[in-house]
């Protein structure tokens, strides 16, 4: 059983003061996370993430479409108490303590009153906020905030949790106890879907991504796969400080640094570039196959779908 | 579910108690002290009756501006700063958070009501040096006051689920105002004809009487209250309120959160 079914969720706003103008949020959108895995939702800033996020939680309500969750309909109230939800910038009832915030919240999600207290304790420390008995939510830093956001997330012990951009305004050890906690959740049998644009966590974390731009849903799949197929790249270098002309006039991409040249050129063309230099006794050092990044995807994604909408217009 | 809407008031009370609401109480204090020093030393026919006017008056509208003020903001307020997303994701039905923070807010308002009870009863010894079978009505008083507030409440989270605080402000308090006048109202749409008639008796209806929760005059004058208005406004009140809060309900059961 998937742990998210995305059946043609689809959102349009209506903006506009006096005249009431559509605004697509997103496209009708097909999307399948399963069970156990760690799934980044990538997109640059207004993609829809949020939207998809919202739509999910049942704060906004889609145009179209429907979901499952963890095998129910996702408008069922009882889904509710196994999942965890982060939004992005969280903010929280500011006259509450830390402590105070996450018992009521425990209340709401029905965690036991005896095992409540001893639970809080636990997953402040989870999420490094020590020493915050009786400071006021209001005296909080982003990042504390953040904190508390992801601590009331985890704190009923969900089977599946969303985070919208977890990593934001983390300090790097901050962030960095945040993939360790998405990886223990993952470990302990979660599923975790989170939206972010920083793309080396999706790429060091993710068992599967998917990239929206537009509202539009662009790729889906295991970033080992998206990455390979985008057209591979090699990356030569030798001594010396100049380079060769005809290497020039294979369209290779070089950079001349105190005595070496380093070139990058399309795989295909690597025995070329290695005749052109030995035929003009330059000496060797290395060739690597330059792995393309799930950043490379991406911006080729994006570049990708802004040229054929300018085309469609 | 109960559980639910009780932990959402509880801690609709603790967000007024941190927010200092209760400090109205002071200014209550020095009101009624300052008024029964002050008749105390005019004369000793009329503080009696000044003192329980003054002091009703007051806390009436003291509990009517805290119900508006809270009122206004208790869903808007959320949605605006986003502190419900993390409420709504958790297993908490949308009319669950509507009544919770309505039975929240109604709470807040009968322990303010209490000490200012406390407050009446003092001047009022404090006046007269002994308590009469009479001021018995005073407590009849004081619970038509506290009906008018569930009414207010419900009013102020009808206006808060779908605009501004500060048109749901300017709605409630014109209703309260026009509400105090109804009877005015309904003998005006008795006397009017045609359209104006109808319009005036449509409006006699659909604002609150609240006319009838007024006995401050008349127990002061020790009148009794008659049982049937007791169990009338009860019934009013409840009925009003719910109807109110249905709507509260209605309207934010298909809102988006901005
Ligand atoms: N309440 C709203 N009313 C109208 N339009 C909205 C509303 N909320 C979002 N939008 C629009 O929907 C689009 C998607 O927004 P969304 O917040 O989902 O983006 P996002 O991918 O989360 O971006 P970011 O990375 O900046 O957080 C944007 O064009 C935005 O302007
Ligand atoms: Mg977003």
């Amino acid at each position: 059983m998937p742990a998210i079914e995305i059946l043609g969720l689809e959102k349009i706003y209506s903006v506009g003061f006096w005249r009431k103008r559509p605004k697509r949020a997103l496209h009708p959108l097909e999307l399948t996370v399963e069970d156990g895995e760690i799934f980044g939702f990538l997109g640059p800033n207004g993609a829809g993430k949020t939207t998809t996020l919202k739509l999910l939680m049942g704060l906004v309500f889609p145009t179209a479409g429907s979901a499952r969750i963890l095998g129910r309909e996702w408008t069922d109230p009882s889904v509710k108490a196994q999942i965890g939800f982060l939004p992005e910038q969280p903010y929280f009832y500011d006259y509450l303590t830390a402590h105070e915030l996450l018992e009521y919240y425990g209340q709401l999600s029905g965690v036991p009153g005896k095992h409540r207290k001893q639970r809080v304790e636990q997953v402040l420390q989870q999420v490094g906020l020590r020493g915050v008995q009786g400071v006021q939510l209001r005296k909080f830093s982003k990042g504390m905030l953040q904190r508390v956001g992801i601590g009331q997330a985890i704190l009923h012990q969900p089977k599946l949790v969303f985070f919208d951009e977890p990593m934001s305004g983390l300090d790097p050890m901050g962030r960095r106890e945040v993939r360790d906690l998405m990886e223990q959740l993952k470990h302990e049998g979660k599923t975790v879907f989170f939206s972010t644009h920083i793309l080396s966590d999706a790429e060091t974390l993710c068992d599967r991504v998917a990239i929206i731009h537009q509202g539009e849903l662009r790729g889906v799949g295991a970033v080992e796969d998206l990455t390979s197929s985008v057209q591979g790249k090699v990356e030569v270098i030798w001594q010396g400080t100049q380079v060769p002309a005809s290497i020039k006039a294979l369209g290779a991409e070089c950079h001349v640094t105190a005595d070496r040249v380093r070139a990058i050129v399309a795989e295909n063309q690597q025995d070329a570039v290695i005749d052109i230099l030995r035929r003009e006794r330059q000496r060797l050092i290395a060739i690597t196959p330059v792995r393309t990044s799930l950043e490379a995807y991406f911006v080729e994604k994006l570049r990708r779908a802004e040229t054929t909408a300018g085309s469609t217009v | 579910m109960r559980t639910r809407v009780a932990h959402i008031a509880s801690n609709t009370f603790r967000e007024a108690v941190r927010d200092r609401v209760l400090y109205n109480l002071i200014a209550f204090a020095l009101l009624l002290s300052g008024a029964a020093i002050l008749v105390g030393q005019i004369s000793i026919e009329i503080e009696k009756l000044v003192v329980i006017n003054l002091g009703l008056t007051a806390v009436s509208l003291f509990g009517v501006v805290i119900a508006i003020f809270i009122g206004i903001g208790l869903v808007s307020k959320e949605i605006e700063k986003r502190t419900l997303y993390t409420v709504l994701s958790r297993p908490v039905r949308r009319w669950e958070f509507i009544v919770g923070k309505f039975f929240g807010l109604a709470g807040t308002l009968v322990v303010n009501t209490f000490f200012m009870a406390i407050g009446v009863f003092a001047a009022l010894f404090y006046v007269s040096h002994k308590f009469v079978r009479a001021d018995a009505l005073i407590l009849v008083a004081l619970y038509f006051i506290v009906l008018e507030f569930l009414i207010v409440c419900s009013l102020a989270l009808l206006f808060s689920s779908f605009s501004s605080p500060l048109l749901s402000a300017v709605f409630a308090f014109s209703l309260f105002v026009i509400g105090s006048f109804a009877e005015d109202l309904r003998n005006f749409a008795g006397m009017a004809h045609g359209l104006s008639h109808w319009l005036a008796t449509g409006a006699a209806y659909l604002v609150p009487n609240f006319s009838a929760f007024n006995v401050i005059t008349s127990i002061a004058h020790e009148q009794p209250v008659a049982g049937q208005l007791i169990l009338q406004n009860t019934l009013y009140a409840v009925f009003y309120a719910a109807m109110a809060l249905s709507g509260a309900v209605l309207i934010f059961e298909h809102r988006d959160l901005k």
